[in-house]
């Protein structure tokens, strides 16, 4: 499958005369795509606005406790700050992330179909999202809101005096935006794989966004009641949450943290996928027990669902359901360790290559473990007790999603630029943010966790006058100025290269997937002729040396 | 355990204050050691991999490997059997934290945007302070006049949410005198930062003398006593037997048959539903016939009427309780009574029964039963 003409060197790149890009120029064309992989060029610009917007908060939040004494912002105005970056991040940024702009992209053309099933839907679950963000941003210029992403009862509901309602119809909005998505997925992978394409031919991208699409579907309008019912509480008084008109403020917590729960899964798998798609190609080797690697997507998928009461530890639920989420949570620890052996087993034996997009892989693993291990620490009840809403948390999440998700985010769209845009992004550049963003990272957070250890408590405008506290802390704001920059110089050469970057062949990383057999950037049909699929996945050994016949493997 | 001794005097470990501190840091140096060995583990070998298993030329096709059932059983089975360890010593850390011993001397605790209330017993309070004996095991009830509020210790290693329409609990035993940090942990509005105060443990000593100190309006009890009879509670519920309600004397902690058949023990939450929501679970034999009390008041006075419902212990029963529990009792708080509480209305009764309190419902009650069968 691979020749030596399309690992590109050799022969001069000629753009594709036509291609999804090209096709059109106006404003309406993209506007009004059906296009999926226009598509995903919207959310990318979309997210990317977002991400720097909570950034800016980030920034505010560590320039505050820069000082223990709460003295550059009022605390009403922190408040607001941790909220913003909250819910823009998670609602706007996390959970869009990978599955709306590389799954977007790709999902049709590793399956081998020229769309998604439903075109218009994608282009509306954009629009949708756009109006929920606006939801939220009128919340942000209005005056902000100071509930904390998590909206908990009876304080948002009856106490907050800012603009929840706002921010709760916005989140309640991009919700569906998720739904449409994560149907669009489920309904495509089934029903549009290009003939040959069986289940387990599927690229382990494919599986993991066919797992997040099932919790999209079955989590997301889970909330979005939820926040309705906020809604309902705050705005005619229905007593719900509130216990002073007859509601229950636990009941809330378990409604929301049975969706965001699987959320942290929704922003996590399609990163997971990235990554499977990334060591692969870069090692050159098929994915080690690609079945363990594909069901563990789906096993996360669902003991995600059964785990939310362990956010809910210290909350007074019965401490024998507490002894029942704790056993669940550490199920769920089992599948993502099977995923972390079966990359590292992949690389032997295997032809490493140090593109950027493999540094941001090596970067995932090295975050994954420290944030997936510090949740043994979380999910051992009479552990949780002491670090439950402290920095040991933040830390501790933030290992997951930023260092995680983000990373993931990063590498993928590095690795598939070539393809999204048709030009090489620089080398030299690319390899010196992974880096920079990998060293900002670990300053920023890990000394969260020994913080946090300590007790200091999240959500915190000032703290306690401790030198060792404002040291950790200091430490962790110079690391988020380290970290910014290595964000901003992404969104630098990145654009550069749309102009000035080298023509991208094909397949510059010599990687086998459908996607890599078209164009780069492809047409807007994808493929000229529908492929058909004769080969297992990530079959880097060349073909003619390779026993097809039975799908036996020549035994080394 | 040299190790911990040595981590007590680091800058970057909190103190270990209370009983369960020591058991907690254990858990948490075990999934440390597991972790980090694990962590560098798998770091060792993808550095490993990434060097002897370099791109050597562009051209490179390595030999494909499908996996290991072996290996995949292997990598499964051992952290499996490792992170169930983790459950079963978070479990039995857990268990110690949750379930208070029988003995446990009690205080009241009512969170404010954004302060921490505190009632003793015998009368005395204090805001965003708490005072308590070193070695004594203390059990705070706790409630919220507002929203969601965290109870703190860091050094304690505990921590439970305040919830607002309901009591929760927790328990600990300081290990040595001092000040220590207390923080309210769930987000609470704007000014939660500022919702923090001090732990001081005494020493038992210091203590009383710090009891005697205040406490002007006598004990938690006797003021509980007066919010009685300003409500007129006293029509209805006397202990003739011949009101209106059901006997309060005697009543805390024993089973209640309530309408419908069903059978719960008469806790703390129990008599708060029964004052703000007295149809609710109404007792047998009883008509609907009492009004509501939500809104006429506040979270303070209902744990003082409470302390007064539990001070009401049933003539006859006194001794008997008294028998069973004195041995803890004169261990543990050898003059609970301050002065300025001595005389006030049944002035030994709450001492005995509030000793009691801590000890688990189920475990108390058969003994009771099994007075009254005699």
């Amino acid at each position: 499958m691979i020749d030596a003409a399309s690992m590109g060197g050799d022969l001069p790149v000629v753009p594709p005369k036509d291609n999804y890009i090209n096709r059109a120029y106006s404003i309406k064309s993209w506007l009004l795509t059906k296009d999926h992989k226009r598509i995903a060029i919207l959310y990318l610009i979309t997210i990317t606005f977002f991400f720097f917007l909570g950034g800016a908060f980030a920034v505010m939040i560590r320039l505050e406790l820069l000082t223990p004494a709460s003295d550059l912002v009022q605390p009403e105005t922190y408040n607001k700050f941790f909220t913003m970056h909250g819910v823009v991040m998670i609602f706007l940024f996390l959970i869009p992330s990978v599955p709306a702009t590389l799954g977007n992209f790709l999902v049709p053309l590793m399956i081998g179909a020229k769309d998604l099933a439903f075109p218009k839907i994608n282009l509306l679950s954009w629009y949708i999202l756009v109006i929920g963000g606006i939801f939220i941003l009128y919340a942000v210029v209005a005056g902000g809101v100071d509930t904390g992403w998590t909206f908990y009862t009876p304080y948002s509901s009856t106490y907050s005096n800012t603009y929840v309602m706002a921010a709760a119809i916005g989140v309640f909005i991009t919700g569906f935006s998720s739904i449409l998505t994560g149907l669009n997925f489920i309904v495509t992978i089934h029903t549009m794989r290009a003939p040959g394409m069986t289940w387990y031919r599927l690229p382990l991208f494919i599986w993991s966004h066919y797992a997040t699409s099932l919790i999209m579907v079955l989590g997301t309008p889970v909330v979005a009641v939820t926040i309705l019912l906020v809604g309902l509480e705050r705005v005619f008084r229905v007593g719900i949450f509130d216990p002073a008109i007859g509601g229950d403020p636990i009941l809330f917590q378990h409604l929301f943290w049975f969706y965001s729960h699987p959320a942290v899964y929704i922003m996590l798998l399609p990163g997971m996928g990235v990554i499977s798609e990334l060591i692969t190609a870069f090692s050159r080797k098929n994915m080690f027990g690609y079945k363990f690697v594909a069901y563990a997507s789906l096993g996360i998928a669902i003991y995600g669902f059964l785990v939310w009461g362990h956010h809910m530890f210290t909350s007074g639920q019965s401490i024998y359901g507490s002894l029942v989420f704790s056993f669940l949570t550490y199920f769920v620890a089992i599948p993502s360790a099977i995923k972390v052996f079966n990359w590292t087993a992949t690389l032997y034996r295997g032809s490493i290559s140090y593109d950027t997009p493999m540094l941001y892989a090596l970067g995932f693993i090295g975050f994954f473990l420290i944030g997936g291990t510090t949740g043994l620490f979380l999910a051992a009840i009479g552990l949780d007790i002491h670090v439950h809403d402290t920095y040991f948390v933040v830390a501790h999440f933030h290992y997951i999603m930023v260092g995680g998700t983000v990373m993931a985010y990063l590498g993928g769209l590095h690795y598939w630029w070539p393809k999204l845009t048709g030009r090489m992004y620089p080398e030299g550049w690319a390899r010196l943010s992974a880096l920079i963003i990998f060293v900002g990272f670990n300053l920023t957070f890990f000394p969260q966790f020994v913080v946090g250890y300590m007790g200091m408590p999240r959500r915190y405008a000032a703290y306690p006058d401790d030198p060792v506290w404002q040291m950790l802390n200091v430490l962790s704001t110079a690391g988020a100025s380290i970290l910014g920059a290595g964000y901003l110089l992404p969104m630098v050469y990145l654009p550069w290269s749309m102009r000035y970057g080298k023509y991208a062949p094909s397949n510059p990383w010599g990687a086998t997937g459908l996607e890599w057999q078209t164009t780069s950037p492809p047409p807007t049909e994808n493929f000229e002729e529908t492929p058909v699929v004769t080969w297992e996945p990530y079959e880097y050994r060349p073909r003619e040396e390779k026993v097809v016949v039975n799908k036996i493997l020549p035994t080394d | 355990m040299n190790s911990l001794f040595l981590l007590r005097n680091f800058p970057l470990f909190p103190d270990e204050g209370s009983t369960v501190a020591r058991n907690v840091d254990g858990l948490f140096f075990f999934i440390t050691a597991v972790s980090a060995f694990f962590s560098v583990l798998i770091v060792a070998v993808i550095i490993y991999f990434f060097i002897r298993y370099r791109r050597r030329s562009e051209t490179e096709a390595p030999q494909p490997i499908e996996g290991s059932n072996k290996l995949e059983i292997t990598w499964t089975v051992i952290p499996f059997g490792l992170v169930m360890i983790m459950f079963l010593g978070g479990a039995y850390v857990y268990f110690t934290m949750a379930r208070p011993p029988r003995d446990t001397m009690d205080i009241y605790v009512v969170g404010k945007q954004w302060m921490w209330k505190i009632q003793h017993p015998e009368g005395n309070r204090e805001i965003n302070e708490l005072h308590v004996p070193v070695n004594t095991s203390i059990r705070l009830t706790m409630t919220t006049e507002d929203v969601i509020h965290s109870f703190y210790i860091p050094d304690f290693r505990i921590k439970q949410d305040v919830v607002p329409g309901r009591y929760t609990t927790m328990w600990f035993k300081a290990t040595k005198p001092g000040k220590y940090q207390l923080f309210c942990a769930e987000y609470c509005g704007t000014n939660h930062s500022g919702m923090i105060g001090t732990i001081y443990v005494m020493e038992p000593a210091d203590y009383e003398a710090w009891l005697s100190g205040g406490a002007a309006e006598g004990s938690l009890a006797s003021q509980g006593q007066k919010v009685f009879q300003d409500l007129a509670c006293n029509t209805c519920h006397r202990s003739d037997a011949q009101g209106r309600g059901p006997v309060l004397d005697g009543l805390f902690g024993k089973p209640v048959q309530i309408q419908g058949g069903q059978t719960l023990v008469a806790d703390e939450s129990y008599l708060r539903e029964s004052i703000l929501n007295p149809r609710a679970k109404l007792v047998m034999g009883f008509e609907p016939i009492m009004p509501t009390f939500q809104g006429q008041v506040s979270e303070e006075q209902l744990l003082q009427l409470i302390a007064y419902i539990k001070s009401l212990g049933a003539p006859g029963e006194q001794q008997q309780q008294g028998s069973i529990n004195t041995p803890q009792q004169s261990n543990q708080r050898p003059t609970s009574v301050p002065t300025s509480a001595a005389g006030a209305n049944r002035g030994g009764a709450p001492n005995s029964n509030q000793a009691n309190t801590g000890a688990a419902n189920q475990t108390r009650t058969p003994a009771r039963q099994g007075n009254r069968e005699q």
